[in-house]
């Protein structure tokens, strides 16, 4: 059971900087919504820099990948992102024909490498 | 699956609209993308050395995706508390406008702003993408009841994902673990470029993947956030640009 929970610090820490900066946002959405328009200037602002951030994100688990996925050459993880783009594009923005492709080269260009 | 007819007397009931909002979980694709992202999270948590238990009550208290990747991989590399919660909080501003947007749809005169809570609490993208789908096919006054069980269904296969992951990354060998971690860079990646409907988005999202490892040499402890910021306010600027253009 201990390794179920883990330890209880890090629990706090998920309320801290993950579920209260979370909420906050939504709470105002519930307390004042109604007064502000979808498409305002600073909205755009805050959704690039919001996608931006994921971006980023996804750039950090691909350049510096976590556990497993490190055993897998750097050269080969940008391939299958860059292949299941392409896939994504040509299948006129499918998700599932990116992320398929994507997961196809990384397993098969890691087996075929053994 | 078919929604009943607006006036069947199924919708007489909260608790079948309930019912019927957690059975149409399973006519979304984008509850398969939701899965697979899951799963990597799931895979992304234990190898981050996070317990089952905490993956799990991130999935349910902050229920918004890019938030939890952005806190397991911030807390995962070693940044201060501050420093992640500054993240998540830039990275959740987005739902502030989703719940602004969806909120009114199941509003009535009768509706008390407590009533709102658990709906505003599961509005992330894929609810707010599926309102806008299902809920012209639900009466108003059985809105809420529909979206608690919708909602609460995509929580549900959510949780089963992560567990599914996280047992997985524990379990399988090093190639497929390699491979699950795989799906949450590459979900979120063709979920965010589907969304784009902007200029702004489409070149935040490129700037913000080139940017990242230029930022890392910075070795701040804040690289993603000075991504993001210098990739999105760039991003805005040629928005704003383009705009005085056309005008």
């Amino acid at each position: 059971m201990s390794t179920f929970i883990g330890d209880w610090h890090a629990l706090v820490v998920l309320f801290v900087a993950g579920v209260i900066p979370n909420q906050i946002w939504r709470m105002l959405g519930l307390w004042f919504g109604g007064g502000l328009d979808e498409g305002s200037e600073l909205l755009v602002w805050v959704r690039a820099v919001a996608t931006a951030i994921l971006a980023g994100v996804i750039a950090q688990i691909v350049v510096q990948p976590p556990g497993a996925l490190a055993s897998v050459p750097a050269l080969l993880r940008y391939g299958a992102v860059a292949a299941g783009f392409a896939a994504f594009m040509l299948s006129r923005r499918s998700i599932f024909a990116g992320v398929a492709v994507g997961e196809v080269i990384l397993v098969g260009g890691q087996w075929w490498l053994g | 699956m078919a929604l009943p007819p607006l006036d069947s007397p199924q919708w007489h009931s909260s608790f079948r609209a309930f019912f019927w909002g957690v059975r149409s979980v399973g006519s979304t694709i984008l509850a398969l993308v939701l899965f697979a992202t899951y799963l990597g999270i799931g895979a992304l948590a234990h190898d981050t050395h996070f317990s089952l238990a905490w993956t799990l009550a991130s999935t349910v208290f902050v229920w918004a995706g890019p938030a939890q990747i952005i806190l397991v991989s911030t807390l995962g590399s070693g940044a201060t508390i501050l420093q992640s919660a500054i993240a998540v909080s830039v990275s959740a501003i987005r739902l502030f406008p989703m719940v602004v947007s969806v909120l009114p749809m199941m509003r009535t005169p009768k509706t008390k702003r407590r009533h709102l809570i658990l709906a505003a609490h599961l509005t992330a993208v894929t609810l707010w993408v599926e309102c806008h789908r299902f809920l012209p096919q639900v009466p108003r006054e059985r809105r809420i009841a529909f979206i608690h069980g919708l909602g609460c269904g995509l929580v549900f296969l959510s949780v089963v994902a992560n567990t599914i992951g996280y047992l997985l990354a524990a379990n399988l060998s090093q190639l497929f673990a390699a491979a699950i971690l795989m799906l949450t860079p590459l979900t979120f990646l063709f979920s965010t470029a589907r969304n784009c409907r902007e200029l702004a988005d489409g070149i935040a999202l490129a700037l913000g993947l080139a940017l990242y490892p230029l930022a890392t040499l910075l070795n701040s402890g804040l690289d993603i956030l000075v991504s993001g910021v210098v990739a999105g306010t760039i991003a805005y600027g040629v928005h704003r640009a383009r705009a005085k253009a056309i005008a």
